[in-house]
């Protein structure tokens, strides 16, 4: 017995050293999650192996060929381990095959994104960034928040949290021709572009162990996509990129929960007499107006108001036009914001402030004034939706297919972006465990992990949206309140940036 | 006994509830064993049995030597499987064949462990055969067995890894169902499985890269004929791949206590306490049978998550690797 204990203590030891020796647990999930260095284009010969040689036979149909689904295609063709893949893109825009050229002469379109520092890391990921710089982009390392009441103002500066920069602001037809430009760099990824609309989608027949030939038992396992080119194509993963009125999740049954908020967003580009550097925003009485800069001269207009003032602004002329977003941004309303609240006792507070950040010290200051407008005004009506389940056996939606979202702080793309990356990610670490990549319990992962991102998100968007509709005096001072500490508290500010601009997930808590 | 009676009764219960399984009407058998008959059945199927060995009325562990006479029959049996079944044979396998490849059914804990047990797996074979843990198919190249396949839920993963894979398991019908549902899908389809033993495969002389045999060693007899086994399967310097249960008082508490009596995740009577071995017992059982443990690690459950993940806490779930020695 004593023998047999001393030989347990000395295993034991052995075990203790061996355990030593594992890896550890970070090390087994990272061999799946490890972006791969987007020039790495050698084909493995390996995976060739495990192509299947029928032309509409795909591992994964992207329904929606725009910024989001081309993303996820992209992300798909620079990770080691989905490279592999056979990947179809159905969308009806007949020039997304081809290779076509902006014209960088042109004003800026009014159709642009915010995109954030972890967007362009992704981009650069992919081997995208490179098309933006070719294009008209402009950074921004500051921002200034403010209301119409005049009492309290927020400066946001990228050096905060010791950045260069806060956001670039790129036109969304260049983030989508950068992404597609990506893709076709990958020579030797398989794509197949399928310049269609989906019309119906099969999944899985419900009986696990159908009869027939080798081939139907093989198809039946798989979703099939009829299209309105009369082609059928069948695929392990279909994913919805297709907008906010996505067919896939009206196929697949997914139901959405959301309202319209009674508002319309006007989108135009203006120009300047120099250039703007900074994004600018400012809650009205109706709703907030950004002002974003675009490069050159150009500034871009995201402005909400209520639809009858919409259908005015969108009708009004353009000297009007140029009059009424000057009066909103500045010169109309209340004052501006006095600058150093606390400027006089700011060194009394430093307990309170918390090491300061470089930009408390910043004063208000007054926006660029608009000259011209340069394109034409364009129209939406707001409205936040958010699908009760992004996944189910063989389908995934990603982007505004699974949530819509109040334009504010143009996140809406960068959480579609997240989508894209978040569902490659776990479609990686699916193959490196050798799963079947329409799997449930795969594409739960991918689910849990953006459900929460995005209704957090959503949650803040809407908040802010409701907060700001309101004019009411209290409810102003409490505005106030909360502009003076997104002003002053240092980690509360450093918070609020590093997750606005996708450094973080959760807002307040580090 | 009153109460090791009872025990065996409801697991037999069970296994026949389940699965219909053959090996349940031997009321007759030596205690002990009968009750690993019952609770292999239930879950993962494995029984290092026969019917030889089921009328002695000994109650020693049943060796592998009785067990390999009576497997003949069958395994021969299993080259033909797929072309022998018929529509009707189809439908009913197709039943069972959905409570093992259910996702809430009574295998969810072992679709839940499957991608962490996996990716312990990748790991260790990309270092041990010096193979590319980056590549979609590292395991390309590589022969593995993977004893006690049940319903394919680790071979057809590996098999999509890119590995040659065999699997063998000692019931019949799971051999039916893994074929099945490897055959739907073209990656998978080049698995073969056989209604076998471990023990069967040595005689045939069979020889593998990798050996890998999951949440085995706790239902069968006599675990260092069985490691010996393995040993004698896997070529020089080739893996060995073990997962089991630690015989400890958390493992007790929450192997057996938790999932199989309040989660209810299990079927009551899958583990026997006394059945199951330290890693440092399993250490020295496979040194015995020249396989040195490179690497082992442990099996954690995230309950908000609701996934499992590899850690150093070995003392519930656990995996090792080792390597035959070369001599």
């Amino acid at each position: 017995m004593v023998v047999v204990d001393m030989n347990r203590a000395i295993l034991r030891r052995v075990v203790n050293t061996k355990q030593a020796l594992t890896f550890s647990k970070r090390t087994f999930c990272n061999i799946a999650a490890n972006v791969g260095s987007s020039s790495d284009n050698s084909n493995n010969e390996a995976t060739e192996n495990c192509n299947t040689n029928h032309d509409n036979e795909h591992d994964v149909a992207i329904v929606g060929g725009g910024m989001v689904g081309i993303a996820l295609a992209s992300a798909l063709s620079s990770l080691a381990l989905t490279k592999h893949l056979s990947v179809a893109i159905i969308d009806s825009n007949p020039t997304l095959g081809l290779k076509k050229t902006i014209e960088k002469d042109a004003p800026p379109d009014p159709r642009v994104s915010t995109v954030t520092p972890a967007t362009i890391s992704f981009f650069k990921d992919v081997g995208a960034w490179q098309y933006v710089q070719q294009h008209r982009h402009a950074y921004f390392d500051k921002m200034q928040v403010w209301d119409y009441t005049g009492l309290g103002y927020t400066r946001y500066n990228a050096r905060d949290i010791g950045k260069e920069i806060l956001g670039c602001v790129v036109e969304n037809k260049v983030l989508h021709y950068s992404l597609l430009s990506s893709l076709q760099d990958k020579a030797n990824f398989r794509k197949k572009i399928y310049p269609a609309r989906l019309t119906s989608m099969l999944l899985q027949s419900e009986k696990l162990y159908p009869k027939g030939s080798p081939e139907d038992k093989r198809l039946s396992r798989l979703a099939k996509l009829e299209l309105s080119s009369g082609d059928n194509i069948y695929a392990k993963l279909v994913v919805g990129a297709d907008g906010s009125k996505s067919r896939v999740r009206e196929v697949a049954g997914f139901k959405t929960s959301g309202w319209n908020y009674s508002q319309h967003a006007i989108i135009c580009t203006v120009e300047h007499c120099s250039e703007n550097q900074c994004a600018w925003q400012r809650f009205l009485p109706s709703g907030p107006i950004a002002l974003l800069p675009i490069g050159d001269h150009f500034s871009n207009i995201v402005w909400t108001m209520n639809p009858t003032e919409a259908s005015a602004h969108k009708s009004m002329s353009e000297d009007d036009f140029v009059k009424a977003v000057n009066y909103a941004l500045v010169y109309g309303y209340g004052p501006h914001p006095t600058s150093s609240f606390l400027g006089q006792y700011g060194d009394g507070l430093s307990w309170i402030t918390g090491g300061a950040p470089p930009s408390v010290n910043e004063s208000f200051q007054v926006p660029p004034k608009a000259v011209k407008v340069v394109s034409e005004r364009m129209a939406f009506p707001l409205s936040l939706m958010h699908a009760n389940d992004y996944v189910s056996q063989r389908v995934a939606l990603i982007g505004d297919a699974a949530h819509t979202v109040h334009p504010l702080a143009g996140q809406g793309v960068n959480l579609g972006f997240g989508d894209a990356i978040a569902l490659a990610n776990a479609i990686a670490e699916g193959i490196s465990v050798g799963s079947d990549i329409g799997e449930l319990p795969l594409l739960k992962t991918y689910e849990r992990e953006r459900k929460v991102a995005n209704i957090a998100m959503m949650a803040i968007l809407d908040g802010f949206q409701k907060a700001f509709s309101i004019d009411l005096g209290p409810i102003n001072l409490l505005r106030a309140a909360a502009f003076h500490g997104a002003q002053y508290i240092g980690p509360l500010k450093r918070n609020i940036i590093s997750y606005a601009t996708g450094g973080k997930m959760w807002p307040l808590f580090s | 006994m009153a109460w090791r009676w009872s025990q065996l009764v409801r697991t037999l219960q069970l296994g026949q509830s389940r699965f219909s399984n053959i090996h349940s009407r031997r009321l007759n058998l030596p205690l002990k064993f009968s009750i690993r008959v019952g609770a292999t059945s239930s879950f993962q199927s494995r029984i290092y049995s026969s019917a030889s060995s089921a009328s002695s009325a000994d109650s020693s562990p049943i060796l592998p030597e009785n067990s390999t006479t009576t497997k003949v029959v069958e395994s021969t049996k299993a080259e033909t499987i797929l072309s022998s079944l018929n529509d009707s044979e189809l439908a009913k396998f197709a039943a069972i064949a959905e409570t093992w490849w259910d996702l809430e059914g009574p295998f969810k804990p072992l679709h839940l462990m499957n991608p962490t047990r996996l990716s312990f797996i990748r790991s260790t074979l990309c270092r041990c055969f010096r193979k590319d843990p980056y590549g979609p198919r590292p395991f390309e190249g590589l022969k593995i067995l993977d004893v006690g396949c049940g319903g394919g839920i680790l071979s057809e993963p590996l098999a999509r890894m890119g590995a040659t894979v065999t699997g063998i398991d000692a019931v019949d019908k799971n051999i039916k169902i893994a074929s099945l549902h490897a055959s739907l899908d073209p990656l998978t389809s080049s698995i073969e499985y056989c209604c076998t033993t471990a023990e069967q495969m040595v005689e045939e002389q069979r020889k593998f890269d990798a050996v890998i045999a999951l949440e085995v060693i706790e239902h069968v007899a006599n675990p260092a004929e069985f490691c010996k086994s393995l040993s004698a399967l896997t070529i020089p310097s080739g893996a060995t791949v073990i997962s089991t249960i630690n015989r400890s008082m958390r493992a007790y508490a929450s192997a057996i206590v938790m999932a199989e009596y309040v989660l209810q995740w299990l079927p009551k009577g899958t583990h026997h306490w006394s059945s199951l071995l330290t890693p440092e017992e399993l250490v020295l059982i496979l040194q015995r049978a020249s396989i040195s443990v490179q690497e082992m690690a442990g099996f954690v459950y995230n309950p908000l998550t609701g996934k499992w993940s590899l850690s150093d806490d070995i003392s519930v779930n656990f995996i090792l690797f080792g390597t035959k020695n070369s001599q």
